[in-house]
């Protein structure tokens, strides 16, 4: 149940913002600040959601095979793969590393 | 997709994909709960991670014109590809094919793969042993990566991971994320100030 109360909760939230950009009038939201904070917030998400998702087990920090798969998409990232190849990459190299016992 | 491996069904998986529509948010909302995270937590991260599709919404509406009947119906597709696309066209018209193209062609593949995925994940079984538990955070790393064009993203992305690992061991699930945000205000606080005691405070901006 709670995880249907957190899918409609997103649900409603996600669509309000998309309708509201196209609904609010020019000028409301077009302050050089604010731009630059909505540019920003989903770096900063993003790389703490990246980081945490790596690293931890639960609340305890941790270093495994993850570790091994998100530098795997690192590098593809950096030879400008494709998305797809990106997650192939991270999801290979943390499987073959597990199986090595990792 | 990865949200089998997260205790979701495949039914909550599709309805994420149908729904909400707009990939980020939807694997910040598995993740989180993943994690243990209480749908309100969750929740407000999935919805500030999808508060820059309101900026894009404004771009495209003075770009696109549409009219009023219809925009309830376009904003489900505003999202990341559909943007680019568009304010990549010269004229309107070829901005409104493409904003449709776009938005109808990633919404059916998407709602495929995620079903595909899905479906894949339950046959599997274990997910993890096949590295599965790594693709969110690849997803996640290959959304960024394009982001990081200069200093200033680069050092919110530096203090938001260490906002968000060092929180971790002491904050419930799905906080640490939240405090980490606040690391884009700071930066854009200490630059401010930074360029405003040298009197530019166009430095550092794209």
């Amino acid at each position: 149940m709670n995880i249907w109360i957190a899918i409609g909760l997103t649900v409603l939230g996600c669509y309000a913002v998309k309708l509201a950009g196209l609904l609010v009038p020019v000028g409301a939201l077009e302050r050089p600040l604010v731009r630059r904070l909505a540019a920003l917030l989903p770096v900063a998400l993003l790389a703490a959601l990246t980081a945490q998702q790596t690293f931890s087990d639960g609340q305890a920090l941790v270093l495994d095979a993850r570790a091994a798969g998100l530098a795997a998409a690192a590098v593809a990232l950096i030879l400008r793969a494709p998305f797809l190849l990106v997650v192939g990459a991270a999801v290979v190299v943390t499987a073959g590393v597990r199986a090595l016992g990792g | 997709m990865t949200s089998a491996g997260s205790g979701l069904t495949l039914l909550q998986t599709c309805a994420l994909s149908l729904l909400v529509f707009t990939g980020a948010s939807q694997f910040a909302l598995v993740g989180a709960l993943a994690a243990g995270g209480g749908p309100f937590t969750a929740a407000a991260g999935a919805f500030f991670l999808g508060v820059r599709n309101a900026f894009y919404g404004l771009r495209l509406s003075q770009l696109l014109a549409l009219p009023r009947a219809v925009r309830p119906f376009a904003a489900q597709w505003v999202i990341d590809e559909t943007a680019a696309v568009s304010l990549a066209q010269p004229t309107r018209r070829s901005a409104r094919i493409g904003f449709l193209v776009t938005g109808l062609s990633l919404y059916i593949l998407w709602n495929l793969t995620t079903l595909l995925g899905a479906l894949g994940a339950e046959a599997i079984g274990d997910t993890d042993a096949w590295g599965l538990d790594a693709a969110g955070p690849a997803v996640f790393l290959a959304l960024l990566a394009p982001m990081l064009r200069t200093g200033t993203e680069r050092t919110v992305a530096g203090l938001a991971v260490l906002l968000g690992l060092g929180l971790l061991p002491v904050l419930p699930a799905g906080v640490p994320v939240l405090v980490a945000a606040l690391a884009a205000p700071v930066v854009l606080w200490a630059r401010g100030r930074r360029g405003a005691s040298r009197g530019d405070l166009g430095e550092g901006d794209r």
